[in-house]
């Protein structure tokens, strides 16, 4: 039961939110009429709500506590996670999965253009997370400067285009082989690094790229960016915008079930055991007889395809690029997708991209808070489950016996 | 069948091992004893290509391996079990025995290893299914050998099996490298700080100090040695 004790410290912490949202929740300025307005009962309000979390939290932790110390004297059963659970029984995924399969099948029908539009953006940060997470997750290359190959991607769509009028069915592919490329590039200097040290340098990688778009006038237009790039075309009928909306909708759709199936396949592969390997421990992995050069540089290349495929799209989609597009954000948002959902795990950076690019899009009702509440959404899923949405189930492998 | 000649080995400008000549016979047990820091382990890992040598040459059957980087090594059949284990903690025991066989692509072959590896050791068969971090320090160094034994190497490397291990678990190691080296003639590396069970296993002895081989001999004269037996024997 909650104690005595507990109130206290809820009364500290509601006063401790009291004082670090005064600036923001209380005082209103109006610079026109020069009068400041002081909204105390949004003070009030922001105590009262601290103090109810924090009791509610605390008796959360109480009973979790309280079960924890059932489990370990044998009174009770340890109850499996219940992503595990839902996963791991047919019966209750299979529904759950044709439901969703007809929910994102009528999506275009039952929405407009605009909420289309906003699912064709969360379904490519979909792909670009999956990407990520053979780097981060599977292989343990922490990757920050994933975004470059987004901007590759991209980029040579547009560029290819300008220049040499080719279609976005010819540079879907040379998008995703040029990324790769690109990927390796990067992947040779960083072979001996790790840890922080790769994370700074792939974080650097990433800014060259966009800087040397910024800058190159002649070659990328520079911050103006390249507009007028034809969206993708259907064996050249002509289509009004809604209809390419949702043209581009289903091809979304596609590229994810697609990369969906090669992700799953790659990891469960020899090459996907030896990143798994090479996440665990370098010596052992060199012990074993695993390359790990070869290792490292198809799991920077096969990420990088992908950013790069959905760079193509981008591009189509938009119909416009520009540096502004690739900041360093964009790869923090790819990589909370991958943590977020669970590093490694293909489900979780699902529903995580879904969530974090429809939540800001949502939120938009909350007007100047959305952020705010975005970032507290971050927050506290790391406190309370830093494994991600689902924590990733690798499919064990058994060795045949006897 | 194994041969170093005047190999240094360095780490940036520091010199670990200095022109050190070696041999190792087809079937037999050798192991090199030292002090810390004289360079035991970073023989090892010239050997076994992950800090390539600087200078001198290394053949094994005759063919310079020197150069060659650790994956090929490890296909010519030289496998090392590095020094505190390496296991992969969140792999399972059974998949850690798996990574073992990488290389190899005869399934039948390996699932008689494996047999094999669980006959050895009794404890990984009934674990076979936890993760490799959950067992014991004992278990993690049974479990390491057996990895590098699902290779089928035709020379193990061992590098400090008795390293945080208690006397009892020890000598059932030891006496197990002896049955690998009896059952499946594989010639066996090994590099130990327990000179006085190491020698008691081998057939041969090197002492390396500060990075040179001061002393080779058979096993048992090593023991006899009084030199040996006042800085490495405690007697």
């Amino acid at each position: 039961m909650l104690s005595f004790k507990d109130f206290g410290r809820a009364c500290v912490v509601a006063l401790w939110f009291m004082v670090l949202t005064f600036p923001l929740m209380v005082i209103k300025v109006n610079p026109i009429d020069r009068v400041i307005t002081w909204r105390w009962h949004n003070m009030v309000w922001v105590g009262v709500g601290s103090f109810l979390c924090y009791l509610a939290s605390r008796a959360w932790q109480i009973h979790r506590d309280a079960r924890l110390r059932r489990i370990r004297l044998g009174q009770e059963e340890e109850k499996e996670p219940l992503s595990r659970r839902i996963l791991q029984n047919p019966s209750i995924y299979r529904p759950l999965l044709a439901a969703g399969a007809l929910f994102f099948l009528a999506f275009p029908g039952l929405f407009s253009t605009y909420q289309t539009n906003i699912m064709i953006t969360a379904l490519m940060y979909v792909v670009l997370g999956l990407g990520l997470n053979i780097v981060v997750g599977v292989a343990g290359l922490l990757d920050l400067g994933y975004v470059a190959f987004y901007a590759v991607g991209a980029y040579a769509y547009a560029l290819l285009n300008l220049h040499f009028g080719l279609g976005f069915w010819t540079v879907l592919p040379i998008g995703g082989l040029l990324a790769a490329t690109f990927g390796i590039l990067l992947g040779f200097p960083v072979l001996r690094l790790r840890g922080d040290y790769l994370a700074i340098v792939t974080l650097g990688f990433g800014e060259i790229i966009r800087l040397i778009l910024e800058n190159w006038n002649e070659f990328s237009h520079g911050p103006s960016g390249i507009s007028n790039i034809p969206r993708p075309g259907f064996f050249g009928i002509q289509m009004s915008l809604d209809q390419s909306i949702t043209y581009l909708y289903y091809l979304m759709i596609g590229m994810v079930l697609f990369t969906i199936f090669v992700v799953n396949r790659l990891q469960n592969s020899r090459i996907g055991r030896a990143w798994f390997a090479l996440r665990e421990d370098e010596i052992a992995c060199q012990a074993m007889g695993i390359d790990k050069t070869r290792t490292k540089l198809t799991a920077f290349a096969l990420g990088a395809t992908w950013a790069g495929m959905v760079g193509v799209i981008f591009a189509a989609k938009t119909t416009f690029v520009n540096p502004a597009s690739f900041t360093f954000l964009e790869s923090a948002i790819i990589l909370c997708i991958v943590v977020l959902g669970g590093m490694g795990s293909i489900v979780g950076v699902i529903i995580a991209a879904l969530v974090l690019i429809l939540l800001p899009e949502y939120l938009r009702a909350f007007s100047e808070y959305r952020m705010l509440v975005f970032g507290a959404v971050l927050v506290i899923m790391m406190v309370f489950r830093p494994q991600g949405i689902v924590a990733n189930i690798r499919k064990t492998y058994r060795v045949e016996e006897g | 069948m194994l041969e170093l000649k005047k190999v240094s080995t360095y780490y940036g400008n520091i010199q670990a091992v200095r022109d050190i000549d070696l041999r190792v016979e087809e079937g037999e047990i050798i192991t090199l004893i030292g002090a810390n820091g004289a360079g035991k382990t970073t023989t090892l890992m010239s050997i076994s290509g992950i800090v390539p040598p600087k200078r001198g040459e290394i053949l094994f059957r005759g063919r310079p391996i020197h150069g060659l980087s650790p994956d090929r090594i490890v296909a010519l059949g030289i496998c090392q079990v590095p020094e505190g284990r390496h296991i992969f903690p969140d792999l399972t025991v059974a998949e850690n025995l798996d990574m073992g066989a990488f290389l190899r692509r005869d399934r039948k072959e390996v699932a008689r290893d494996l047999e094999y590896v669980y006959s050895l050791f009794p404890i990984l068969r009934e674990r076979r299914n936890q993760p490799g971090g959950n067992l014991s320090g004992g278990e993690q160094q049974m479990l390491a050998i057996s990895r590098a034994l699902m290779a089928r190497p035709q020379l193990l490397l061992l590098d400090e099996p008795s390293m945080g291990l208690a006397p009892l678990v020890t000598r059932q190691i030891f006496e197990i490298i002896r049955q690998i080296n009896r059952e499946q003639n594989t010639t066996i590396f090994l590099v130990e700080q327990n000179a006085n069970l190491a020698l008691k296993v081998a057939d041969r002895g090197y002492v390396l100090e500060t990075g040179r081989i001061t002393m080779h001999d058979r096993a048992d004269a090593l023991r006899a040695n009084k030199d040996v037996q006042r800085a490495y024997l405690g007697i």
